[in-house]
């Protein structure tokens, strides 16, 4: 299946998806990798509010002066496994990355009914085409790995692992096994 | 012969100019091989896919903008003419100053930090420059550059065999690399990979073999006939672009051997994501 959907991501939207949709999503994001990762799970009270929220693992190029930001594609999800059941804990409701996840990824999702998608690796010039505007929301001091604010129009993503067990790369690579 | 001068100027340019369009022109032969595994895909999906990093190779092309925002760790190989007399400074600070100046003028991404294993503090130029220097005949001085990324980086992988291990072991060592790297490094991938010689020399002779026109077979019979075997074992694993299932989850399998010690069966795999960047400048 193929859906238009808008962020911050609702628990109805997150339980009709499943691994293997297309999605195209609207609405803002937040940045973060592995050192914002760390200090998110230190904090009481988050720079951005976490219910809902989407958290897009990416560290973009500089925006180039006439450019909103410069390429944006995803970084490998794996590194941030740690750090991910405490983030859905705080009512976060869809990861985007790439790569596989670890099991205890995948039960948290389904516990909180959260989404796992996955944006085209290696395709940040055509994905910063999608980012309509772009700030620094806070860690500026961690330049790429800052936490940014973007606000996205049609972000392609495909669902990985989606709330009720479904996981694409064990799926989609059984399929194709010889 | 005569010596022949070359400044530390033009080297410095010439880095500066190597950093900046290898990571927005994807090379014409990794183009035509992806477009080749879009029409050899049998998953709907994972043609949709490739189609998609076709699309972003020549909007980067296009808008002169980094295909990835991964724009990795730069790694030099040099070729210097024994007759190449280099002026007006130190060469390695040359290079370091042309990735300097090629990171910030061509708005790439610095990833390269200082205190691995504590701080971890952004060195904010992406320097120093990794060089690996060749002293070869004549007056010439051949920079070419591959802008490594971290995610196909890190599932590289070294394997000291045992002669008994054979062929079937070297096989089965670079199948399983591919297999545990699964979605990670970005597929559909380049398969780097080197037989032979000593631990750190076997790593570099994986990273070399990325380096060969796509697809080109292996400097001999016995050597293109194991990366045909090995290509077609890698896309029966079943992986696809991404990791979403499919039918090409490598474009090619580059190998390169090397004379081996009698007590060792040395491996190396260096995977390479699609965004298979590399140019050369001769001065």
């Amino acid at each position: 299946m193929e859906y238009k959907l808008t962020l911050p991501l609702s628990e109805e939207d997150a339980l009709r998806l499943r691994s293997g949709d297309r999605v195209l999503l609207t609405g803002i994001v937040y940045t973060a990798r592995d050192e914002a990762h760390e200090r998110l799970c230190a904090m009481e009270d988050w720079p951005f509010a976490p219910r809902d929220a989407a958290i897009y693992y990416t560290g973009p190029c500089p925006a180039p002066p006439e450019r909103v930001i410069g390429p944006v594609g995803p970084t490998t999800s794996a590194r941030m496994d740690a750090y991910t059941p405490t983030v859905l804990k705080r009512g976060v409701r869809c990861l985007i990355g790439k790569g596989q996840r670890s099991e205890s990824v995948k039960a948290a999702l389904r516990e909180h009914k959260a989404v796992y998608l996955a944006a085209t690796g290696g395709a940040g010039a055509l994905l910063s085409l999608c980012v309509k505007s772009a700030r620094v929301l806070a860690f500026p001091e961690l330049g790429a790995e800052a936490v940014h604010e973007l606000y996205v129009e049609q972000l392609p993503c495909t669902v990985i692992n989606d709330c009720c067990g479904g996981d694409l790369y064990a799926e989609g690579q059984a399929a194709y096994r010889k | 012969m005569a010596i022949r001068e070359i400044s530390c100027d033009a080297i410095r340019a010439a880095a500066a100019q190597l950093c900046i369009e290898s990571n927005c022109n994807l090379p014409a032969d990794v183009r035509a091989a992806l477009e080749r595994a879009r029409e050899a895909e049998r998953s709907e999906l994972c043609r949709e896919i490739l189609g998609d990093l076709l699309e972003n190779a020549d909007i980067a092309r296009r808008e002169h903008i980094p295909i990835c925002q991964d724009t990795g760790l730069t790694v030099f190989f040099v070729e210097l003419g024994q007759d190449v007399h280099i002026t007006g400074g130190d060469f390695r600070a040359a290079l370091d100053a042309g990735v300097a100046e090629g990171y910030t003028k061509g708005y790439l991404r610095k990833s390269s930090l200082d205190l691995p294993f504590s701080g971890r503090k952004n060195r904010g130029d992406n320097t120093p420059a990794i060089v690996y220097t060749d002293i070869v005949p004549g007056d010439r001085l051949k920079l070419t550059v591959c802008p490594k990324g971290g995610g196909s980086e890190n599932m590289s992988a070294l394997g000291m065999l045992t002669p008994a291990q054979g062929r079937e072991g070297v096989k089965r060592f670079i199948v399983d690399t591919v297999r545990r790297a699964g979605a990670n490094p970005c597929p559909p991938i380049i398969v780097g990979c080197a037989v032979g010689g000593t631990a750190e020399q076997c790593m570099l002779l994986a990273k070399k073999a990325l380096l060969r026109p796509v697809g080109e077979p292996g400097p001999d019979a016995e050597v293109a006939e194991l990366e045909r075997e090995l290509l077609e074992e890698i896309n029966a694993l079943g992986i696809g672009a991404q990791g979403f299932g499919g039918t090409q989850t490598a474009l090619a399998v580059h190998m390169l051997t090397h004379p081996v010690h009698l007590a060792s069966l040395s491996v190396a795999v260096n995977l390479q994501c699609h965004a298979a960047r590399h140019m050369s400048i001769t001065l």
